[in-house]
């Protein structure tokens, strides 16, 4: 498991037209990685994410994504994800295809991803219009011992997971603390991982059930300090709720977002600077 | 409404929170609900368990969390499980009993829409979306829906159906085979709908102090059924209202906190 700056390791490892995961249940979303991907300018990547939040509404808005496949994508707490609604209903700054689900359908995706499933299987009941709508991926199957209608979700296999954690020991196993989402099962459905973590420790002092990923899992890791930032790390730093409301008016507005984009992320080198820019780092 | 003593949000998160028996297992969602549910456990249900789709379970946070994954719920929960942990072990081997919902339209049958207003390929507004709703509006043995009567919220049909609630009524939910009862009671800024026993159909069950049955009807897209007797809910306890703006009085302060990141690697 090569310890990479981040950039070296974005390049390397997402290629466009990748499928790939930034994980991270509200908490411990990759920030630093997704603008790096910007930077880089990747395009026609397929985006996964069970809520896309701010991060994958840069993404999207910057021209990255062919493909979101998501099941809630709002900004929580606050309301719509502007870009993502731009690319949805007026096609810029070019088409979307979406790949809808429930969470509880998405994290099944993802759990038969890292068991090596083709599919992952879930009680049926009433059909929603999802299943309904052109290209729905859901299926219905019969339980071969109770005769029961079950519902079949397909594996999500990423070719890319990309997770941001608190620690990484001197070994290179990675620790992740507090709200994990599904960032376990969609680090361990991909092809490749790549971590960003707060800091490089001696040892993880983990509890003996703590969600640990072992660093030959790991294809790259980088450490970036306030990688989650405005997402937030559980016992580094909060979420910058400020910001997530403040994004409202950011990227209602098209020229406005470029603007905060081009200024932001483009034009900084790295997540460091952007922190400093943006006041929250000294 | 400018005379009274409350404003509509604070007279439907004090009716919501009076829905919650104290003990029961509630999976809850942001906004409104999570109001609800968090002032029912610091008032009247102290044992109230809450989850939230985070992941986290048995959360008593001291301020209202912006998202559904804050930090302040992490630190206060019992325990902080995966999510398809969550959705299987948790919701679908039905260990809720109250999913407590909201929807950008609901229909006569209790049935939601949180997905997209027009055709659903070409949207004329792409709304957040699914997210836990599907399967708490099936799992939970009971739904409670918030959310203010419009016209354009309370309509004869949904745009999009995204959460079952009684389907087409009269029974067709549990010949689906949906666990969950379905949804309970709607709670309104003009008062609560209940479902009737056969038909299943939302009819106007209560009104708050001072709202007329016609404003009710004028504020639903179908032609809302208005039993004999309604009951008129009362005005919010003082008690009740100062815990409600003391919560939000410290959720306020805490949201606007400024984050500070230590670059010391």
């Amino acid at each position: 498991m090569p310890l990479l700056p981040l950039n070296e390791a974005i390049a390397t490892h997402v290629n466009d037209g990748d499928s790939v995961a930034l994980e991270g249940f509200t908490h411990l979303i990759p920030f630093a990685a997704g603008h790096e991907i910007i930077r880089l300018k990747r395009r026609n990547l397929h985006l996964i994410r069970m809520t896309p939040d701010l991060i994958y509404d840069q993404l999207i808005g910057m021209g990255c994504a062919a493909r979101l496949t998501f099941s809630w994508g709002g900004n929580p707490g606050v309301g719509s994800l502007h870009r993502l609604r731009d690319a949805v209903e007026r096609q810029w700054p070019q088409p979307l295809a979406l790949s809808e689900f429930s969470h509880a359908e998405l994290a099944l995706a993802y759990q038969a991803g890292a068991s090596g499933m083709s599919c992952g299987l879930m009680p049926h009941h009433a059909d929603t219009d999802l299943a309904r709508v052109p290209g729905a991926a859901l299926r219905t199957v019969r339980c071969p011992f109770t005769e029961r209608l079950l519902t079949a979700v397909p594996a999500i296999n990423p070719d890319v997971t990309i997770l941001h954690a608190q620690q990484i020991d001197a070994e290179g196993n990675v620790l992740i603390r507090g709200i994990v989402g599904a960032a376990r099962e969609a680090a361990l459905a991909a092809r490749r991982v790549l971590v960003t973590v707060e800091e490089q420790v001696e040892r993880l002092r983990a509890d003996m059930n703590a969600v640990v990923l072992p660093s030959w899992l790991i294809s790259a890791a980088s450490i970036v300090p306030g990688g989650a930032y405005p997402s937030y790390a559980q016992g580094y730093y909060a979420r910058d709720n400020r910001f997530y409301l403040a994004w409202d008016e950011i990227a209602r507005d098209r020229r406005a977002f470029t603007a905060w984009m081009e200024r932001h992320v483009l034009g900084v080198p790295d997540h460091a600077a952007q922190l400093r820019a943006l006041g929250v780092a000294a | 409404m400018s005379a009274r003593a409350y404003t509509p949000d604070e007279i439907m998160t004090v009716t919501a929170a009076r829905q919650l028996r104290d003990g029961a297992v509630c999976f809850v969602g942001i906004g409104l609900p999570s109001a609800a549910c968090n002032l029912a456990r610091m008032t009247h249900a102290p044992r109230l368990v809450l989850i939230y789709e985070s992941g986290t379970v048995g959360v008593k946070p001291r301020v209202l969390p912006l998202s559904i994954g804050d930090g302040e719920l992490a630190e206060t929960a019992t325990s902080i499980v995966p999510l398809p942990e969550i959705f299987a072990h948790y919701l679908q081997r039905g260990r809720v009993d109250v999913g407590f919902l909201g929807a950008a339209q609901i229909d006569a049958f209790g049935n939601l829409n949180s997905t997209v207003i027009g055709d659903y390929a070409h949207p004329k507004v792409r709304l957040p979306g699914a997210g836990g709703a599907p399967e708490i509006a099936t799992y939970a043995r009971e739904v409670l829906v918030i959310m203010k009567q419009t016209p354009r919220s309370f309509v004869p049909r949904l745009d999009f159906l995204t959460s079952a609630g009684y389907l087409t009524g009269s029974g067709a939910r549990a010949a689906s085979g949906s666990p969950g009862a379905g949804p309970r009671a709607v709670i309104t800024d003009f008062g609560v709908l209940r479902p009737h026993p056969e038909t299943q159909e939302l009819e106007l069950a209560a009104l708050y102090p001072g709202i007329s049955v016609d404003a009710a009807r004028a504020a639903t897209g179908w032609p809302l059924t208005v039993p004999g007797h309604i009951e008129t809910l009362p005005a919010p306890e003082p008690a009740d209202l100062a815990v409600l703006r003391d919560l939000e009085a410290r959720t306020r302060a805490a949201h606007a906190r400024p984050v500070r990141i230590n670059l010391r690697n």
